[in-house]
Formats: structure tokens, sequence, C-alpha cells
């Protein structure tokens, strides 16, 4: 299997000091949009929230819509257990990240970015209102019409999926829409949208920076580029990590473990469990499992069942309600999994539950439900004994 | 956010008017006048909600719905204070339990209650984006993080002497 | 030009127009997917994913009531894949619902039951989910019953009360397994907005949202031998009860509608539209007279346009949403309001029966009357005007109860002294119908002649469009009437309560000129209304349309005022309109109600 060793990086974070970032900037604008949008289709970047949607593509759909009003969003709605790497690049390279909203509302044609902020991370405000209007001067001076303004969540991890954070950004229930049609069509106020995430954004200003084929240097074929990690659990180094994709997740649990690492969750809730025995043969990368960034470490004093349970609750609680297999699915995995280990239900009733997984994962109208099921099987599957006694 | 604070002697009725005076009547204002008069009020008044509802041309039920949906947007009254105390599996492996009962014990309430002086409501959260430094909670927008049963302790203390 | 688009459904080959569902294309080859969020009337939710189909080159099943159809597109409805999602799906919904059929209103007649007979479902494989929530049931409202333990949370009500009425007292609220159809705060539909105009139970496919029922009391009633019980009937109860008993929409049942309440025991059939006639003088003369004031006495304080008083739904709805406007409401109660109070009056006086003796029933294609016969106004006659109301689905209940085979009835006729009406009194029951019964009357008395339009007919104030305008210039009048010579009357017209809103929004900004405004709540007139039989669409209600312009064009007399009985009344007890017996018990006044 294609992988490398664990690669630190530092592109993400790289503080890119006003020296080299204006010129940067000035480049930038300078170029043919056209010209950014292939550069950003050749390099392969795939989104960082953990979709992977392939970013120059988006590009290029809302690029090619007729429609005048166009909008540029960035979803900073960081909601998925387990990640908290957008907190820092907000905290730490903001410039980059309203930068790369810009270039985007250039390449499409958009004259308005919001930042879609989770309502946890209002304490950012005052340093990102200063921020931005400091860049809004940059903008200025270059001759680039593009507003920048800020909207808040307000406790609900559903608004990181794109067209619930569109419905809130249209003072709604963050209820997701139908797909079609795709918010590169119909979007925000049923305009032209993009939705990207933090990370993403950053990477637009650091394959610019780098130019691609430098970019393309980094990661693996199929998971270009690096990607910023946040590590929490049984580990000595919680906190975040900015790593190559397409690493073994042995090399990482060997980088990150307590020595007795019994299961990663990567991907959040909604990404999946990987048990030590299968370590070696995944890769973490989108020709493996691809994530928002969050891994998850457990030692073997950790019960899976409560894991599992603390997951399922999580999703009970932030499900929209909307559609039938989401809303009372997760709450019958639960109370299905609870009456398995109080003896109320058979063991043989988990197959079940794994079967109403898998109808779940197809028939929910958004991916939070659709995702449900990755937890659900890889935990039941992997530690059968710990869901029964 | 639209930090709007709230003048002396001013009504619901007015502060509304003031604040959709900056904000506009869209319904895509809703968010942030929301969120404002709870950062106000420290809920959403019945009241309020009715104002809202007349100033954007929405039902009252339109409001008190798109409300309550969102976790932070208490429709029911609140403390001062609000402690939102993180609740994911990492924190409940640091030791988030610990922190849940020190604050119980200190506040003399259970977890979803208020305090008879109406200083400082207990609540639970889902992840609050600190999974490195659990245990974490929220008090109103602050996060405090890496706790101990000793550290909230002071913190909770601080806030009494605001 | 529309695109067509060419698709592939169980191996057969459909085209359908551009913008059209998987949905649509499957009905075009009468392959039938369920659904049961889906509605023809509201837009699409796509939320109970009952609709799933596999489509090829997706990892997803597809709704096909949300997506629309693609080029080339290969869909299955009935693979393995489908039918264990679907079933599923299924059983989760019976897994949060209340699932006590036997004892249920909507027993054999609830969606979610069908779907669950036809899949078998015979087993509950899933934990029961009921006692885990706080289900609550209110029953507070004068007309609807709201029971969230059969709430499937499809939208169908909130949409409908969003989209076609612009109420929006029915929300989604919270979120997760604490989702709900909720009102503003929990408060009981008695205490908010909600203008009990039904349409949300014409459209919830369970038993969530039902009428408030009076089948009991009007047998008890019925069964007393010490009380006369009188009923009357709406206009659009005649060319919508059949749909009860298997017929067509659109059949005229008149003659078996009167048999078949002497069948149930009822002491005197009587006639809704004879007061619709009766409302008509008074409404007519009312509208005549604000005319005369502004035009002649030159008073700057009448309020115009005047605008039609007899839908509960709308009234309350202004009594909300625009008080202002509440003056320039006619002060005429509805046809089934002066009906109760002649009841126990008029009626009793002829009859010599003693009024508290009388029990007064009506027959509705409406659930706003029931809270419109409770409201306090409503005793002029010194009792309780009228004492139940039941819509088309109750009577239709009661018939069933009694064994009586609707389709073999004979061909009755109405009693009298309150059972004679014309062909201006049943089109009451559409939209535009009060207008043009009243256009017909004034347009005599101001000129003498019959109105200018062939046969009576006034086509533009006809048919389905949501808002209707026109005009007339008034010529030739009676030497009595000459200040209205050369006049443009302005008049508009909506039916449903987005466009009575819509219209009103013009009205309360001064932005009109229209002399009198006909207001009905529910889509389609009264035909449409939130008792009428289930289900409903555009199509069916425009074949009951179509029927109560044929009953009308069928009539011996057509004109309002020249209606033998209300002549007789007027003669011998109310003197003449406006009146003041007729202030005394055929006139009313509104209350002003908050925003909540």
């Amino acid at each position: 299997m294609n992988s490398i060793k664990l690669k630190k990086t530092d592109v993400i974070f790289d503080p890119c000091t006003e020296d080299v970032f204006l010129p940067l900037l000035k480049k930038i604008f300078s170029k043919e949009k056209t010209e950014i949008i292939d550069e950003i289709i050749e390099s392969g970047l795939k989104g960082r929230g953990g979709a992977g949607f392939p970013t120059g593509l988006k590009w290029k759909f809302a690029a090619a819509q007729s429609e005048q009003e166009k909008f540029v969003v960035c979803n900073a709605d960081e909601g998925e257990p387990g990640t908290f790497k957008d907190r820092e690049i907000l905290l730490k390279v903001p410039e980059k990240v309203l930068a790369g909203m810009a270039i985007c509302g250039y390449c499409i044609g958009a004259k308005k970015g919001y930042i879609y902020l989770r309502g946890e991370y209002a304490f950012m405000l005052p340093q990102l209102y200063k921020t931005i209007d400091a860049f809004k001067n940059h903008l200025k001076n270059l001759n680039v019409d593009f507003d920048i303004e800020i909207r808040n969540g307000s406790g609900a991890y559903v608004c990181g999926e794109e067209t619930s954070l569109i419905e809130s950004l249209e003072g709604k229930r963050g209820e997701p829409r139908n797909k079609p049609p795709f918010p590169v069509v119909e979007g925000f106020s049923n305009k032209p949208t993009v939705v990207n995430n933090v990370e993403t954004f950053v990477n637009v200003v650091v394959i610019q920076k780098l130019g691609v084929s430098e970019f393309n240097k980094i990661g693996t074929q199929d998971s270009r580029g690096s990607k910023v990690f946040s590590v929490s659990g049984d580990t000595p180094k919680p906190g975040v990590f900015e790593i190559e994709l397409g690493m073994k997740l042995s090399d990482f649990v060997e980088e990150f473990g307590d020595g007795d690492t019994k299961a990663v969750q990567v991907g959040g809730a909604s990404g999946f469990c990987v048990p030590r025995k299968k370590f070696d043969d995944t890769i973490i990368g989108f020709e493996g499992i691809p994530t928002g960034g969050s891994m998850m470490l457990f030692n073997s004093s950790r019960s899976m069942y409560n894991v599992l349970h603390n997951y399922l609750d999580f999703f009970r609680e932030e499900s929209c309600g909307q559609c039938t297999p989401c809303r009372v699915g997760c709450q019958q995995l639960i109370e299905g999994i609870k009456a398995i280990k109080r003896g109320d239900k058979e063991e043989s009733y988990l197959d079940t539950l794994k079967g109403l997984a898998e109808s779940m994962k197809i028939t929910a109208k958004c991916g939070l439900g659709q995702s449900v099921a990755n937890s659900f099987i890889t935990i039941t599957s992997n530690f059968r004994e710990e869901m029964i006694y | 956010m639209y930090h709007h604070k709230l003048k002396k002697m001013t009504t619901v009725k007015e502060f509304i008017g003031d604040l959709t005076a900056k904000t506009g009547t869209d319904r895509s204002a809703l968010m942030p006048i929301l969120q404002a008069v709870k950062e106000n009020y420290n809920y959403l008044p019945e009241e309020a909600m009715i104002e809202i509802a007349r100033k954007l041309d929405l039902s009252p039920a339109q409001v008190f719905g798109t409300a309550s949906f969102y976790s932070f947007l208490d429709t029911s009254k609140r403390g001062k204070y609000v402690i939102r105390v993180c609740k994911s599996i990492i924190a409940e492996m640091k030791g988030k339990k610990e922190i849940v009962k020190a604050l119980e014990k200190h506040l003399k309430i259970k977890m979803g209650e208020t305090t008879t002086d109406n200083m400082f409501t207990l609540l639970e959260t889902n992840d609050l984006g600190w999974s490195d430094q659990e245990p974490s909670m929220l008090i109103n927008d602050t996060p405090f993080t890496n706790l101990t049963a000793e550290k909230v302790i002071e913190i909770i203390n601080n806030y009494k002497t605001k | 030009m529309k695109n067509i688009i060419n698709l592939n459904i169980d191996g057969n080959n459909v085209s359908v127009e551009s913008g059209q569902t998987i949905l649509d294309a499957a009905k075009k080859l009468n392959i039938k997917i369920p659904t049961l969020c889906h509605h023809p009337d509201l837009c699409v939710a796509g939320n109970c994913r009952v609709c799933v189909v596999e489509q090829e080159g997706s990892r997803t099943l597809t709704a096909a009531c949300a997506t629309p159809a693609t080029e080339g597109m290969i869909i299955r409805t009935n693979t393995q894949k489908v039918r264990t999602a679907r079933k599923h799906i299924i059983e989760l919904l019976l897994s949060e619902h209340n699932s006590e059929c036997l004892k249920c209103y909507k027993n054999g007649n609830c969606e979610l039951q069908s779907l669950a007979a036809e899949y078998k479902i015979t087993q509950e494989v899933f934990i029961d989910l009921v006692p885990l929530h706080n289900y609550t049931i209110d029953h507070f409202s004068a007309s609807i019953i709201k029971d969230d333990s059969k709430c499937i949370r499809c939208q169908r009500c909130v949409r409908t009360c969003e989209e076609l009425q612009s109420v929006s007292a029915l929300t989604m609220a919270y979120k997760g397994d604490n989702a709900k159809v909720s009102t503003f705060l929990e408060y009981s539909l008695a205490d908010v907005i909600c203008t009990n105009c039904g349409q949300c139970v014409n459209r919830c496919p369970t038993g969530a949202l039902v009428e408030k029922n009076s089948i009991e009391a009007v047998w008890s009633a019925i069964y007393d031998k010490n009380k006369h019980v009188v009923v009357q009937t709406a206009p659009a109860i005649r060319i919508a009860l059949g749909e009860e008993f298997d017929m067509a929409p659109g059949a005229i049942v008149t003659g078996k509608l009167t048999s078949a309440l002497r069948k149930l025991g009822f002491d005197s059939v009587l006639d809704t539209d004879f007061t619709a006639d009766l409302t008509i003088m008074e409404e007519g003369t009312e509208l005549l007279t604000r005319l005369k004031s502004v035009l002649v006495d030159e008073k700057t304080d009448i309020a115009l346009p005047m605008m039609t008083s007899c839908s509960p739904g709308w009234i309350k709805f202004l009594e909300h949403k625009f008080p202002q406007l509440l003056p320039n409401l006619s002060t005429c109660k509805s046809p089934q309001q002066m009906f109760g109070a002649l009841a126990k009056t008029y009626y009793a006086q002829k009859r010599n029966i003693n009024p508290a003796d009388i029990v007064s029933v009506s027959i509705m294609p409406c659930t706003a009357k029931k809270f419109e016969a409770d409201r306090p106004e409503m005793y002029s006659s010194g009792f309780k005007d009228v004492d139940y109301v039941l819509t088309t689905r109750e009577l239709a209940v009661m018939l069933k109860q009694a064994g009586v085979d609707f389709n073999t009835l004979p061909e009755e006729n109405f009693d009298s002294i309150m059972g004679d009406s014309t062909g201006a009194a049943v089109i009451f029951g559409a939209t535009g119908g009060v207008m043009e019964a009243a256009l017909r009357t004034a347009w005599e008395i101001i000129t003498g002649k019959e109105v200018p339009f062939e046969n009576l007919n006034i086509m533009p104030v006809r048919g389905m469009k949501g808002v209707k305008e026109a005009s007339i210039t008034i010529t030739s009048t009676l030497p009595e009437w000459n200040f209205l010579e050369g006049v443009t009357v302005n008049v508009a017209i909506a039916h449903g309560l987005s466009n009575a809103n819509k219209l009103m929004k013009k009205v309360a900004s001064g932005d009109c000129s229209y002399h009198f405004i006909e207001i009905m709540a529910c889509p389609g007139g009264c035909l449409g209304g939130g008792g009428q039989p289930i289900p409903t669409n555009a199509d069916i209600r425009l074949k009951r349309n179509e029927a109560i312009y044929r009953e009308d064009a069928g009539m011996e007399i057509r004109k309002s005022h020249e209606n033998p009985e209300v002549i007789q009344l007027y003669k011998e007890y109310l003197e003449k309109p406006l009146g003041h017996k007729s202030h005394e018990l055929l006139h009313t006044h509104y209350t002003e109600r908050p925003l909540k």
C-alpha cells in the first residue's frame, strides 16, 4: 500500500508576514480568474471540512453561472467532535482565510463573503473584527471589491452541512435542503454560492504561494497537500498538527499514541473507528479514510460502548429532526445498544440495528444522517463483545 | 454580532426598534437579531419574540421555531451567567464528571437549574472545540479549559465578585 | 417551449418536461411510488424519505418527490434495496407513533395506516419510543384537536399554514429527538393566531390534526324527544358530500342531502342558502348606505372598501393581523349565524316552539364555523344561536353510522320556512360567489334592470385566480340612486389567506381604490373548506367549483331579492334591511386580538 511516514509540514501555519503577504495578494489579483481556477483544479485540492469535494471544480461551476449576484461562504462552524483545527487557524493565520475567500470571490464573481463562525467561538470575535478591518484596507488598495461579514452560529452542529448553514444564514432553522440544486447553482438567497471550509481557503493561498508543482510534492497522488489534524484523547501530545496526507495510521499512532492505543476514531463522531489490528492497513487520506482532521485516541482502559453511546447521544440531539431515518434512526440506535447492554434485547438485535444503520446511510436527507452508520458499524463490528457484556 | 447594549429604561419594543434600524428587517437578519436580544436579556423573552415577528413580518411561531432550533438561543429564562460544560467523550475521559459535581455542589443547584439569585445557570453542551484541553466549559462567551475542581470554584468566585 | 427530459423507470422509457420530478415521471407510467410528506398543493419537502428509489450511479437512494428528472436517468422503484429501506422507514415512523389505531379518529382514513397495511408490518421490530416522549394533546381549540403522539413531522401542516395561508400559527420547533410541530411557545391553538381554517386538518396524513367533532352531541339532541332539532346546510356541502360515498368530485347531491338529513332524524331540514340570500339583502344595503354616506353626505370617516364577513377564518385573521381594518368589515353576521339567530326567534315564533327546546345544528364545509358559533356575540336570540356545527366529514360519519345507503337515496326538498333559496345563494360556496350574488341584487336595486351579463353569469369574478379584480361603471340609475350615475365601482376578490394577506397589505397602505372586497379564508372558497372531504387538490376544487355554477344555472330563481321566503321574512318580521330587528339579530361586531 502506498503510504508515507508521518511528515510534518508548515505551509498552513507558516506566519506569512505582510512583506510576503501583500505582494503575493497583488500577484494573485493580477492573474486571470480562469488561470487561478485551473491551478486549483490542477493542484487536486479537495475540501478540508470532511466532505472532500474537489475545490477547483466547485469554483468552476460557480464561476460558470450567469447569475450576477454570487456569494462566498467560509464554513467555520467546526462542530465535529474532536475537531479544533479551525480554531487554531482562525487564531493564528486568519488573514490567509480572508485572502482565500477574496480570491474565491474574485474567481467566481462574488462581491460578498460571509464567515459562518460557530457560536462557541464567539470569544474570537474582537480579534477577528480587527483582522477583517485591516484586510479590507488591503483589498481597497488592490481595488478588489469584496466585503466580508461575520455571522454567528448559536449551537447547532448540523449547520456545518452547507445547505443547513445557508438556511441559518437566511434566518431559518438549519434544516438541510434537497440536493440538487447544489449551492453553486442555488445557494444563499437562491444565488450561486461557494461554501468552503476554513482550511480549504488557506490551502488556496498556499497553492498560490508555492505554485502547483511545489504543492503537489506534498502528500500523495490521491491526497495532495497537507492536512491539519486535531489530536486528542489518550495521547501525550494533544493539539493541532500539520501533517502530509497519505500516512499510515500505524505511523500516526506510533507518534501520538500512549503506547496502549486500542482504537482511533478518524473523522469525529461521523467518522470511522479503526481497531488496533487494522492500524497498519489504514491510510489517512482520500484513498483510505478521509477526515476533517479529528483524531481521537482510545487506550485499552476505555469502554467502546461508552464511546459509541456518547456519539449516538450527540447525533440524537444534533439531528435537525427533519427526516425520518435520522430523527428516529438515531433514537433507535442508542436505545438499542442500551437495551442490549441491559439484557432487554438479545445479542442478535445488534444485527438488526446494523441493517437499520445501513438503511440510514442510504436514505437520510443529508450527510449527518448518512454518516451515523460509520461509527455505529465500525465500533459494533470491531468491539462487539463490549456492546454486550 | 451586534453589540448593542441595553440603555437604561429601554423597553423591549424600543430595544428591538433600535436594533432593527441597524440590522434591517429582512429575514436574513433574524439570527443576528436573536443573538443580540439574547445577549442583553440572557434569553429570548416572549415579548421580544413577538416584537421581532412584528418588525420582520413573520409570525411569532416562525421566530420561536427558528430560535428553538439553536441550543444557545434559550427561550426559557436563564441566569446572568450561563455555564455550559462540555460533554464530549474526550471531556468525559478527562474528568468532566468531577467538574460537574464540583459546580453542582458549589452553586447548590443540579444540572439544568438556575441559582435562586439568578446569577448562574448550569448546562451541558456538545463539543466546544477544546478537546486538546479538556475538561472545558463556556461561561457565556468565554471558554475555560484544562479545568480542575479547584479551578472551577475559583472561576465561579471571580464571577460572583464581578 | 420547455425542454423534454427522457428517462427510464423500471425498464420503461418516459419523457417529462424539464423541472418535473421522478415522481411525476412515474405517475405518467402509472407506477405508484408511495409518499407521505408530498402534497400537490404544497412545495416539495422531501423529509419523510418514503418515496426513495434506486438511481443508477448514486450511492444513496433518491427521493422521487424531490429530485428533478435528468436526461438518461435510470430509476428502479422496487429493488430489494428499496424495499428494505422503505420498510425500515415505515417501521421507524410506527415506532415513534401512537399505534392505537382502533381508538383513533382517523382509523381507516390514515395514510400511515394504509402504508403499514400495504407493507404488512405485523411485527414490532424496533423499540417503542412513545414512552420516551412526553407527547401532549391540545384539545382547547373550538375547531381543531392537535395530538402530537400521531405526528410524523411531515410538515404538511406547517407548509400549509405558511404557504397557503400566510398565518404560520404552526412551526417546526426544537431539533433532534425533540423536533416537533408546535405553536408559538407551545401555547394552545386556542391562544395563538390560528384562524381555525382547518386547511392543516385537510392535509394531515394521520390523526395528528383532526376537527373537534360534535357527532355524539348531535346524536343526543336528535334522540331527545323534548328537543326540536333544526339543521341548516351550507352551499358547499351539496357539491362535495358525494365524495365521502365514492362519487366523483363535482357530483351535485342536494336532493339526497335533504333526504339523508331526514333519515338521521332532524325535525326540520332547512337551508343556509336561505340566509345567504338574506345576507345579500343586508350586506347590499349596507354597502349602498356606505357609498351614499361618502358620495352624498360627503362623510370622511366611512370605512371603504367594505369587506365581506361570512368567513370566520378570515375574520379572526383580520382581528389578529390587521385590526385597524376591522371597521371595513361588513357588520353582517355570516349566513350560519343569521340562521341560528332566526331559528330561535322568527322560526320559533312561527312554528310555536319554545326556543329553549330548539337545538340548532349546522352542516358546514368549515372548521372555523365551530369557533364562530362559540363567539360571545352569537347569542342574539337569547340562547346560543348555533348549538353545534358538523363538518361535511362528520355528517358522512353519522350517515354511515345510521346505515344510510347514500347513493340510493331519493331526491327530496328542503322544508320551509327557512328552506327557500336562489342560485345567488348557492354560489356563496365558490370564491367570487358572494360578490356575484351581491352585484346581481345591487345592480337591480340601483338601475331597476338585470345586471348586464349574459344569463346573469358575472364571469370576471369567477375562477381560481388568487386575487381577482373587476370594475363596473354604473349607468341608467333610478332617480333615487342617481348619485351613483357614472361611478366606477372597483371590486376585488381573494381566496386563501395568503392572497387575503397580499390584498390587505395593499388596503392597509391605502394603495388601492376598491369599494367592495370579498375574502374567503380557504383556497377555492368554502368548497375548499377545512371541513370538506379529504383528499383535496386543485383539480378536485375545480370540479366542485364547476358543480356550484351548474347548480346555480339550473335554479328557478337566481337573485337573492326574489327569494319568496326572504321577502316574507322582511314583510312579517324584520321590516326592512338594517332595520331595528336586523341590527339586533343579524349584525355583529369584532374584537382586536394580539399578534401571538
